[in-house]
């Protein structure tokens, strides 16, 4: 079901990167998810082909593309079961805070490592005292002549174990910005990364995606990578929210699309009792009341994705779409896998890993329950909690 | 050898693994059926490219077909092929392989001198094999048919082709045409901005019809195609079959005897 | 050009519906309407029974009155002359009978005088000799300029080329050269009872469609002709044919193209197409040690190894064993498909063998429609009991 239609340049490059995931990525999920990370030729592969960081101007080596083809990507990528390489936090999260925020000094020497894979970004903010409440966090960097020296540590990094450019929000302490309101985003890359440790978590599912904890020891970080101002870290972020949340709920809606596909393929060629059990009435039910489910979601963010492309405020919408599709897409998983029965539990079938990949989405990038808060807030209710 | 021109003859099938046949008429059923670039023709590209990033030079790909074949030229932008030219006219409709051979080579001719034409072994969609010996014998040029690999040495071309029982090495003299089998290399994936760039306004493919090539109407399209079509039908498969049961050892013994009987073994 | 329907003379009888390779053309009214989708083939054109469709195309009409007799280009290989061209005699005999024509060998190489004899004895009513030290096997300018010559020459009214990649690149040029039609791998020649032209019937659309095609305005009439599914007929021994020497005027640019190297190493010896017998593979299979389980089998029937693309794909087989509409069209006496679900894909390369067993686990897969005998069962099951059943002497069981 697609989100719109293709323009014929469109259509085109989902054709070229459908089949470039086909023959590099997809048949070495069970590889990467193995060996708990993804080579980083993968990357390199990625940026010789133009898939990193096409949103750039091409003076930075990009290809000037819009939202329609990040969204074509996120589909693409995780129909392609290839959402263990981080290209999205990549691409759409944490390059972007150096494009709009940094220097041209460091634009112009980072962003083109970016497009081509050299540099792996991640962005980190959640740390292990906070996390839905971001304003908790403590990392904290002091400015020490022409350098902060950063302190603290972040959990749960997507990219964080390979990257070579940290997006850092932290608080600065400075005699010019209130203590309240100091948060600010830091640039960690180059010598400054001689001064972190990393480790890597073991989780649900999801293992060829490199997550990680940080830690900050002491690092000094050069004041020219202090992207945008001091105390100004928030604003960016939640200038970015709304696009985040939108790129989260496609995944899930493919997610779910893809458990859906599963489900079907499997009742229509499994045979019980004589039959394939989709003859039977409750296996066809339930696939109509999923697929039903699917649809819903589908149609509505079809409506986000253009209102978002239109430029009009999604703040609402696209919570009741956080809240609403990862739920939805958790719900599908769960059923396909019980049509699948035992199968449904061995990991090499799809339908087992897609189960544990998904659990996830109702969790990062704001919870269902802080979706619900925004909303509710919306609706003019500041409800206590 | 200099810097190389070379033209690489490429075509839009539709993609036969997704072909339905009415079963009520025998005809093709075209709606909803994709176009793609013919698979061979993918290595004929990257032969082409090949070349030209070792020797230097150009590649121009040329495809004759309705307007929407533009689609497989921005492919072959987004390969990276320097420049496209597409062959379209109302008077190209209904080409056999004569006319097309006529078509493509007037082509070849209208834009001056070339080192190599370079095509895919076969279409999918037709399955001849001929347009490659065809235009090659329109030009007047030598042939290396289904080549695996291409070398230009000295001012001459290397190649190795498959013959029946292996492999042959044949040397020819330059200008040549190539036809390609998928052996021959792996196709390079599109690259993103050369891919967007081709879908721009002032992408680099030229559109022409006959007046620009020079054909004479006479031999292009139906008027040039000797060949018609008298009739398709499905191909029929009457056959009596017979489906053995039993255990695996039983139906082992009855298969050899079946075999015996008919004389097959 | 365009192709119209005169109304006033169409009566309605829906001949061309039939005919129309595309579907354009429908009916109102009781009168023939032919739609945008029309791509001016002309099929209809010729069809209709009372003339009524009409077509701009020029008329090329020629005298055609002047070319008789039908050609066989023999092909040979180390010398010898090979079964395709056998088979093409036993073809061209049928035809040159239908058309009240003489059948004639056409014998060119280097040495080759001596075949003539078994040319004549394989039906045969004359041989045209064609010998010079320029015509080697495999090199297709010198015999380009050797056929096209005696062609212009002496007129035949059909020119059949076995379709082997020799003639696949040998006749397009040949065609080229004189200006004439020529169609692709046929798996039928007939002539038109009527009209006396060649029917030439060969698979469209991956073998999907099977189309007929006829060269109506030129001759003459050239086809290749898929190997393995004609029949050749049995040798006349004392059967006389006249021989004709024709002179070959090679050309230095006939030249231009040269063999340096054969390399027989790279692949073991394999001729699918003309193997008796192809034990083949597919999905199923699995991997290589399946299908070593396979050539077990294929060493007891004196038979070949063969299988699907994914078979190749996978690196279970090289790419010179696939069977299918990307790679080798085969016609085999008998065909053993293990594993092999039988897609379009695959089928249109194997549908023409004489008898096709098919081993599969699904018994819906597409295979046992064109199979003759069906074992729905595991083959991991069945080769090794047949490998034993093989083994048993004829009777013992």
């Amino acid at each position: 079901m697609p989100l719109f239609e293709d323009t014929p340049a469109e259509r085109a490059f989902r054709l070229a990167l459908r089949k470039f995931i086909a023959k590099e990525f997809t048949p070495y999920r069970e590889e990467w998810d193995r060996n708990r990370a993804v080579p980083r030729e993968a990357w390199l592969k990625l940026g010789r082909q133009g898939y990193l960081c096409p949103y750039l101007p091409k003076e930075y080596g990009g290809s000037n593309l819009n939202f329609r083809y990040v969204v074509i990507m996120l589909q693409e990528l995780t129909a392609g079961d290839a959402m263990c390489i981080g290209v999205t936090n990549h691409n759409d999260n944490s390059t972007r805070y150096i494009y709009h925020h940094g220097s041209e000094e460091l634009k112009k020497r980072l962003l083109p490592k970016c497009v081509t894979g050299e540099a792996i970004a991640c962005f980190a903010m959640t740390e292990p005292g906070a996390g839905s409440d971001a304003a908790a966090i403590t990392t904290k960097a002091v400015r020490q002549g022409d350098h902060y020296i950063l302190n603290g540590s972040k959990c749960f990094i997507t990219n964080g174990m390979f990257a070579d450019i940290m997006i850092v929000m932290c608080r600065v302490e400075s005699p010019d910005v209130d203590p309240k309101k100091n948060y600010s985003l830091l640039c960690v890359e180059g010598e400054s990364l001689k001064h972190i440790r990393r480790h890597q978590f073991e989780k649900m599912g999801r293992h060829g995606q490199d997550t990680a904890e940080i830690f900050f020891e002491n690092c000094p970080v050069p004041v020219g990578n202090l992207l945008g101002k001091e105390g100004e870290g928030f604003k960016y972020i939640m200038e970015a929210l709304g696009r985040e949340r939108l790129e989260l709920c496609i995944k899930a809606q493919v997610y779910a699309d893809e458990c859906l596909k599963e489900a079907i393929e499997y009742a229509k060629v499994r045979e019980a009792f004589g039959k394939p059990i989709g003859k039977f009435e409750h296996i066809a039910f339930v696939l109509a009341e999923v697929a039903t489910e699917v649809e819903i979601g589908n149609t509505f963010l079809h409506a986000c994705v253009e209102e978002f492309i239109r430029g009009e405020d999604i703040t609402k919408r696209v919570s009741m779409a956080k809240a609403w599709i990862p739920e939805m897409c958790n719900r599908v998983a769960y059923k396909a896998v019980q049509i699948f029965g035992g199968y449904g539990y061995m990991a090499e079938y799809r339908i087992a890993r897609l189960y544990q990949d998904v659990r996830v989405t109702p969790i990062f990038g704001g919870t269902t329950e802080i979706m619900n808060l925004v909303i509710a807030r919306q609706l003019g209710f500041k409800p206590i909690f | 050898m200099d810097k190389l021109d070379i033209k690489v003859l490429i075509k839009q099938v539709p993609n036969t693994s997704e072909v339905k046949i009415d079963p009520h008429t025998g005809t093709l059923m075209r709606e909803g059926m994709e176009s793609i670039i013919n698979p061979d023709d993918l290595h004929a590209i990257e032969a082409a490219l090949q070349l030209r990033d070792t020797h230097g030079g150009k590649v121009t790909a040329i495809s004759m077909g309705p307007p929407q074949a533009k689609d497989v030229l921005r492919e072959a932008l987004g390969m990276g092929v320097d420049e496209c030219i597409l062959l379209t006219d109302r008077a190209f409709a209904g080409a056999d392989t004569l006319a097309t051979s006529y078509t493509l080579g007037k082509c070849v001719l209208r834009l001056g001198r070339f080192d190599l034409v370079i095509a895919g072994h076969q279409a999918i969609d037709g399955d001849t094999a001929q347009i490659g010996p065809q235009v090659a014998e329109f030009l007047g040029i030598p042939q290396v048919i289904r080549a695996i690999r291409l070398e230009i040495r000295g001012d001459g071309l290397l190649a190795e082709r498959t013959a029946e029982e292996g492999t042959e090495i044949v040397k020819s003299t330059l200008p040549a045409l190539v036809t390609v089998t998928k052996e021959a290399n792996d196709p390079r994936y599109l690259f993103v901005p050369l891919l967007m760039a081709a879908f721009e306004e002032d992408a680099p493919i030229r559109v022409w019809g006959g007046n620009d090539i020079g054909a004479d109407e006479a031999g292009t399209g139906l008027k040039g195609s000797p060949t018609r079509v008298r009739r398709t039908f499905t191909p029929s498969h009457n056959k009596k079959i017979e489906r053995l049961n039993g255990m695996p050892a039983d139906m082992a013994r009855t298969l050899v005897e079946r075999l015996r009987e008919r004389k097959v073994i | 050009m365009a192709v119209w329907v005169k109304k006033s003379e169409c009566v309605g009888c829906e001949t061309c519906l039939d005919v129309c390779p595309i579907g354009a053309i429908s009916m109102s009214e009781g009168i023939a309407v032919i739609g945008d989708k029309c791509n001016s083939c002309g099929a209809c054109v010729e069809s209709c029974p009372h003339g009524a469709i009409k077509s701009d195309a020029s008329d090329r009409k020629a005298d055609i009155s002047a070319f008789k007799d039908v050609w066989v280009v023999a092909e040979t290989r180390q010398g010898n002359i090979r079964s395709c061209t056998s088979e093409l005699m036993g073809c061209g005999r049928g035809l040159a009978d239908a058309l009240g024509q003489r059948l004639c060998a056409v014998l060119a190489g280097k040495e080759v005088s001596s075949h003539a004899g078994a040319m004549a004895e394989n039906g045969a009513d004359i041989v045209y000799l064609m010998e010079d030290k320029g015509l080697e096997e495999g090199l297709a300018l010198p015999y380009v300029r050797a056929i096209t010559d005696a062609v212009l020459e002496k007129r035949p009214a059909v020119v059949l080329f076995a379709a082997t990649p020799f003639g696949r690149e040998l006749a397009p040029r040949v065609s080229r050269r004189l200006g004439v039609g020529l169609t692709a791998d046929c798996t039928g020649l007939d002539i038109d009872p009527e009209t006396k032209n060649l029917l030439q019937t060969r698979p469209a659309w991956g073998g999907n469609l099977m189309a007929t095609i006829i060269s109506p305005d030129t001759r003459p009439q050239m086809s290749t002709v898929r190997p393995g599914v004609m029949k050749a007929l049995p040798a006349e021994p004392g059967r006389k044919a006249e021989v004709v020497q024709l002179k070959v005027n090679i050309k230095p640019e006939d030249q231009r193209l040269n063999i340096q190297e054969l390399k027989k190493e790279l692949y073991k010896h394999v001729n699918l197409t003309e193997a008796r017998v192809i034990v083949s593979g597919g999905h199923g299979v699995e991997s290589k040690d399946g299908f070593g389980l396979l050539e077990e089998l294929a060493g007891l029937l004196g038979a070949e190894v063969a299988g699907t693309r994914i078979a190749v794909e996978e690196g279970w087989l090289t790419p010179d064993r696939q069977v299918g509409q990307t790679g080798k069209s085969v016609c085999p006496e008998l065909y053993i498909a293990c594993g092999i679900s039988g897609a379009i894909q695959h089928s249109a390369g194997m549908m023409g063998s004489k008898t096709i067993v098919a081993i599969n686990t699904d018994p819906a897969a597409p295979i046992f429609a064109i199979a003759d005998i069906a074992i729905v069962e595991d083959l991991f099951k069945i080769v090794p009991e047949l490998i034993t059943a093989l083994k048993m002497k004829e009777g013992e069981n």
